[in-house]
Order: structure tokens, then C-alpha cells, then sequence
């Protein structure tokens, strides 16, 4: 049973992390709250589905289509929605919310509301002391922490990613230093929907595509970036694992209360917050920016 | 003209104006018209509108429905509950169909709660309303408690929620004897795959009291979301507790994942229930092909369940290139109305409705006979349901074995 607890809160909470981190970034960067965030995990997931499984492009051709063209999207969305009103954070949240609902709708007018499946990518599967792993679910764990891992060096080994820890640290600042604060917040954004992308693109395989699938993994994000510290890059990968790892504990513990593995992980958020407003990781991520 | 034959014609002319009004059509009413009421942007709304094209469309060109010395065209409303994301907009809907569009009768209906919504608005209006989509049993328990209220509304399919339970465990015994006898296992072992809705906790206690009863062992009891998209671990554990038969209680897209991740892991045990997902010609594709030997309840298959089943069902499928869903059943409803209307030769309600109450119907799926609370009566040869199963992409039937065209029902290969 450990084992098995083990593979599904990896797998898990590789692509939380991979929603957490991008949410985090651009909250960090402009305090930009983007309700939308899943909604382009969607609509990549989505893009997929058109490309792969109606198309026929070769599966990694498909991704990297699918991903490019969402993170266009994306921009072109930040663009028009979220950046004339950006010094307003509830302007933010409602036109995000917004935006996401139109994604949603779009959706359901375009495909309508079956649930649709993606073919695997690569099949079988394999067993780890005694518990069976499909090969699909390796390559999610695989390119969530590729995925993280080169967030991770743009972040710190780059002039983009100083550019955007500087941002992240006093954007008033930063600006005053004569650093183009709206390249550098479009740039965050963009970063943050390629991550969401990604994470579409992989779950496809895995998950059902529906109209709806923006709403579960929003919740969960929401509670991890609460948890791991609002803004703060490592608490929420920390905190995605985290919470992957409670939602699993209860689905073995409690099988017949699988359902509650939802509201179990948003209580440890309550109780987070109770103990430490800041969330895990927020005061160190204050002092270490 | 002396007053009094002008009198005498004026008070002729109401009583023959009162005559057709209580009997036949409206003065210059040429169409009956219908109100088809379902998620039109989702499979069962889809199939909704398509059985009832199939009827409109055949009564039509036989040269519509006769009443009043008249013959009527068969007039389609078609309303979008958007039910599956609000149940005030399918109250509004039903509203709107009969204050707006003026239809005679609804059609349709796919989520209970919705459905309730709806079935209080047909009643304040006094308009039949056939139900086509909502299994909940207090649907029919308010025409046994309010006739009067509630006298409008009948039940076409499918049969009422206590009845799916009691077709369910009867495949369920049949598919536990396969396993006894194939797999030399006297007391099969049954995982109880369960979505936490309201709909599924009789079925689960049913499951508790009768498995025992029925020489099978309740090895647990998982629940995940309706809406979940992972589950590794009920499955994970499932395959440790070492069940013969998952029995899965499903209606939402947590149907697609269990298939799917079920034949990603190569599990033995096989999978029945009710899995409306799996019910879909859609769900072989949606699960990518995994969903070998997962078995559900449904209604429509190329078997003959009854005499028109066969012919009905490929008609459907080559104009749609589907196989009908059980919502199809609209076809069914407004046959029903056809008959009736020209057995009362009226489109009153209150005309209708003994009429439809002492029908016995022989529609595509079921001999349709409505009992005290206007609910499908159940049983072989009336109302059953029949049992499918997935076999290399291609959805076969297997229950009852003694129907026309019925196949095998296969385990997993151990």
C-alpha cells in the first residue's frame, strides 16, 4: 500500500506543482490573483485532444503545438483582460473569473459536453514492489519535474528569471531601476500558461477532456499556493506534494470516504492558516527574496 | 334577420365552438405541439431531440396525428434545460415552453432534480409531461399522494430508481454464476465502487443486504467524486482486497476513468453496474480502448427485446450514426401522445390521461404499461433493461439470455 501511496502522490503532485508554481509566479511577480490559470490547463488539454487524437499530429509534435499555441492565447489574454486593469486586484479577480467562464462556455459550444478521451502516448506498464505503474503516469511525473527543474535554472540562472525575482521582490523598485515592469509581468504570465499548458498536455492521456475540468484542479491549486505561502515558489511546490500526498493517505485510509480527499486537503489549508497566516514557507520566502 | 334566428345561431355557434374546444384541436390550431426539454449541448439532450425527429418526422409523413375530423402535424419545441449547470434555467425553460411557445405537451427531462423543477411547472399548467431521462422514485410517489396535481405526469423511461436496482442485482447474480462455474469460485468477492451522490446510497444498502443473500462477499466499499479524474487508489485497493466483480454505481465522468484505469492496470476482477458513461458508443474512444469486458445496465441494442427494438434501433443508427441512448426514448413519448390523442380524439390533458393510464404500449425497448404512480411497470416483458458489455470495441448484450440475439458475457482472461 505504501508503494502505491507513494506513485500517486509523485504523479499527482508533479502537475499540481506545475499549476501552483505558474499561479505563484505571476502572484508573486504583479499580485495578479488569475482565477483563468486552469482554464488554459483546459484548453490545452484540449488543443491536444484536437491535434492528436482528430488530427493525427505525432504525439510530441501535438504537445509542443498545443502548448505554443495556449501560451499565445494566453498572452493575448493577458493582454487584453488583465493588463488595462491590473493596479485593481478585485478588477483582476473579476475579469479572470470571467475570462475563464468564456473559455469554459466556448468550449462547450465547440466540442459540447461529451467527455472525450486521448489515446495514451506510450502504453503498458510496469510493476514497482508490487504496485502496477502505467508508463503514462512515469512520463507525467517525468516531464512535471523536467518541467520544474528548468523553471527552476530560468528562475535562477538567467537575466530573465533575475529580472523577474527582482519584480517579485519590490516592483516599484524595480521599475524605479529602469526595468520594464510590463515586459517583465508579461513575461512571468507567459511562463505561468506555458506551465499550466504542459500540464494539460500531459494529463490528457490520463484524465477525461470536458468543459468542466478547469474547476477541480483550480480549488486544490488554490489551497496549495495558500499553504505552501501566497507568492512564494518553493512553498508551493512543497506544499503540491504536500497535499498529493494527504489526498492519497485519505483515499487508502478511507476508502469509502475517497470523495472527501477534496475537503481534507482544503481543511489543512484552514488549519494552515489558522497556525500561519503567511502559509509554510511565506515569511522565508519574504527574507530570501 | 328576425332576432330570434340570430339568437338561436349565435347560441349554435358557441355550443360548436364549446364542442371543438372540449374535443378536438383549438380553432386554427394545425400542429400538436411538443416541447422537447433536455442539456441539448450534452449526449442525453442530443438523444433527446433525435428520438423525437425519428417520431415527428415518422407521424408526419404518414400524414399526422388525427383528432377532431382533422389530421395535425407533429410541431417540435426544442428547449435547452442547460440542466447539467442549473436547475432554475430548466425551471425557466419548462416556463417558457408553455407560456411563450404555447406546446401542448412535454417531453424529456434528464437530471431528477431538474426534473422536479420542471414536473411542478407542467402541473400548475395541467400539461402532460413525459418524462424521458430521471429515474428518481418520488417523481411517480407525488402522482400516488396528489393524483389530482400530479395526475399529468407519466414516467416513460427509464424505470424508477428502486426498479434499476432490482435489474441490476438480477445481471449481477447471473455474471456471480459465471464466475462460480468458470472460475471454480463458490463465493465471488464484489468491491463496491460507488460515486457519493444521493442516488447511490439505496443501491449500496441494497448491496450490503443482498450479496451476502446472494452467496457473494462485500470486500469494501470505495466512493469516489462523480467528477473525479484519478482513481489509482480505489482501484490500487480493490485489486489487494482480491475482487472477482466490481460492481460500479456511476453516472458521471468517474465512469470513463474507472474503464480506463482498469485496463491500464490489467486488472482480473470484471467491472458491472450501472455505468452510464459506459452506456455511450462515445466511451470506447473516450477510455482509449481500455474499457475491454466493462459491463453496464442500458437499454438499446440490436437484440429483440420487442418486435420493433431491431429495426428501430439500426433506422437510428443510420441516420445518426450512433447507437440510441436511453433518452432516445422521446420516439417512445410521443407515440405514446399520438395513440392517446386519437383514442380520446382530443388534445385536453384531463381526456389524456385515463386514456394513457389504461394504455399498454409496445414501444422500442419495453411493453410500456404505467402502474398507480403513472411509473413504467417492471418486470420480464414489460419493463426490464437489458445488460451490455464491452467486447474489442464493440458494445454486445447479454442479459436476459433468453432474448433474441444475445451474446455471451466474457471474463478476463487470468
Amino acid at each position: 500500500m505504501l508503494q502505491d501511496i507513494i506513485v500517486t502522490t509523485l504523479v499527482n503532485g508533479s502537475v499540481y506543482a506545475m499549476l501552483a508554481l505558474g499561479f505563484s509566479l505571476v502572484f508573486g511577480v504583479a499580485r495578479i490573483v488569475n482565477i483563468a490559470h486552469t482554464a488554459f490547463y483546459m484548453l490545452a488539454a484540449y488543443a491536444f485532444y484536437t491535434l492528436f487524437a482528430k488530427a493525427g499530429v505525432p504525439g510530441v509534435a501535438a504537445g509542443v503545438l498545443a502548448v505554443a499555441l495556449v501560451t499565445a492565447a494566453a498572452l493575448a489574454c493577458y493582454r487584453a483582460v488583465i493588463q488595462p486593469v491590473r493596479q485593481h486586484e478585485s478588477a483582476v479577480l473579476i475579469a479572470t473569473i470571467a475570462l475563464a467562464l468564456i473559455v469554459q462556455e466556448s468550449l462547450l459550444y465547440a466540442f459540447g459536453g461529451h467527455y472525450l478521451g486521448v489515446p495514451s502516448t506510450l502504453e503498458g506498464a510496469f510493476r514497482v514492489a508490487g504496485a502496477s505503474v502505467p508508463w503514462q503516469r512515469v512520463l507525467i511525473f517525468l516531464v512535471g519535474a523536467a518541467a520544474l527543474v528548468g523553471m527552476w535554472a530560468l528562475l535562477y540562472r538567467t537575466r530573465l528569471g533575475l529580472a523577474i525575482r527582482s519584480a517579485a521582490s519590490d516592483l516599484e523598485i524595480a521599475s524605479l531601476l529602469g526595468m520594464n515592469v510590463h515586459r517583465v509581468t508579461a513575461a512571468a504570465a507567459v511562463l505561468a500558461a506555458a506551465l499550466a499548458a504542459l500540464a494539460g498536455v500531459i494529463v490528457a492521456p490520463v484524465f477525461v477532456v470536458d468543459p468542466f475540468m478547469w474547476l477541480a484542479p483550480l480549488v486544490i491549486m488554490l489551497a496549495i499556493v495558500v499553504v505552501g505561502g501566497l507568492g512564494s515558489l518553493g512553498g508551493s511546490v512543497l506544499a503540491a506534494f504536500l497535499i498529493a500526498l494527504v489526498e492519497a493517505l485519505t483515499v487508502f485510509a478511507v476508502p469509502a470516504g475517497a470523495f472527501l480527499k477534496g475537503a481534507v486537503a482544503l481543511s489543512i489549508m484552514i488549519v494552515v492558516l489558522w497556525l500561519r497566516p503567511e502559509g509554510l514557507f511565506g515569511v522565508a520566502y519574504e527574507e530570501e527574496r | 334577420m328576425p332576432r330570434r334566428f340570430a339568437f338561436s345561431l349565435s347560441i349554435a355557434l358557441a355550443a360548436t365552438l364549446a364542442l371543438l374546444g372540449a374535443a378536438g384541436p383549438a380553432f386554427g390550431q394545425n400542429t400538436v405541439k411538443i416541447a422537447i426539454l433536455g442539456p441539448m449541448a450534452f449526449v442525453q439532450g442530443e438523444n433527446h431531440w433525435a428520438g423525437a425527429e425519428m417520431a415527428r418526422d415518422e407521424i408526419n409523413r404518414a400524414g399526422g396525428i388525427s383528432v377532431g375530423g382533422r389530421k395535425l402535424m407533429v410541431e417540435l419545441v426544442r428547449a435547452d434545460t442547460n440542466e447539467m449547470t442549473s436547475v432554475p434555467d430548466a425551471q425557466s425553460a419548462a416556463e417558457r415552453v408553455i407560456t411563450r411557445d404555447r406546446v401542448d405537451f412535454l417531453v424529456g427531462g434528464f437530471r431528477s432534480e431538474a426534473v422536479f423543477a420542471m414536473q411542478e411547472v407542467a402541473m400548475d399548467h395541467k400539461k402532460i409531461f413525459l418524462g424521458v431521462g430521471a429515474a428518481h422514485d418520488e417523481l411517480g410517489l407525488r402522482v400516488e399522494r396528489d393524483y389530482t396535481r400530479y395526475k399529468y405526469w407519466f414516467r416513460v423511461s427509464p424505470t424508477k430508481a428502486s426498479d434499476l436496482g432490482r435489474t441490476v442485482f438480477a445481471v449481477l447474480n447471473a455474471v456471480a454464476d459465471q464466475i462460480r462455474t468458470q472460475l471454480n469460485t463458490p463465493t465471488p468477492k464484489v468491491a463496491v465502487l460507488a460515486e457519493k451522490a444521493v442516488w447511490t446510497e439505496p443501491l449500496i444498502a441494497a448491496a450490503r443486504k443482498s450479496l451476502p443473500a446472494m452467496k457473494m462477499e462485500m470486500v469494501g466499499l470505495w466512493q469516489p467524486s462523480a467528477t473525479a479524474t484519478d482513481v489509482t487508489a480505489e482501484l490500487s485497493a480493490i485489486e489487494r482486497a482480491g475482487a472477482d466483480i466490481v460492481f460500479t454505481i456511476l453516472s458521471g465522468p468517474v465512469g470513463i476513468v474507472v474503464g480506463r484505469q482498469m485496463g491500464e492496470r490489467g486488472m482480473k476482477a470484471v467491472a458491472f453496474g450501472i455505468n452510464v458513461e459506459a452506456q455511450k458508443d462515445e466511451y470506447w474512444g473516450a477510455t482509449a480502448g481500455r474499457a475491454n469486458f466493462l459491463s453496464t445496465l442500458n437499454t438499446y441494442a440490436e437484440v429483440e427485446i420487442t418486435p420493433k427494438t431491431v429495426a428501430w434501433v439500426r433506422a437510428f443508427r443510420e441516420r445518426y450514426k450512433k447507437t440510441p441512448a436511453y433518452t432516445a426514448a422521446t420516439y417512445d413519448a410521443i407515440m405514446i401522445l399520438k395513440e392517446a390523442i386519437e383514442k380520446a380524439n382530443s388534445l385536453k390533458s384531463d381526456d389524456l390521461v385515463p386514456v394513457i393510464e389504461k394504455m399498454s404500449y409496445v414501444g422500442n425497448a419495453a411493453v410500456l404499461e404505467f402502474d398507480k404512480r403513472h411509473d413504467p411497470v417492471w418486470g420480464p416483458g414489460k419493463s426490464l433493461g437489458i445488460g451490455v458489455q464491452w467486447q474489442e470495441g464493440k458494445l454486445v448484450a447479454f442479459w436476459p439470455p433468453n432474448i433474441k440475439g444475445m451474446q455471451p458475457f466474457r471474463l478476463p482472461a487470468r
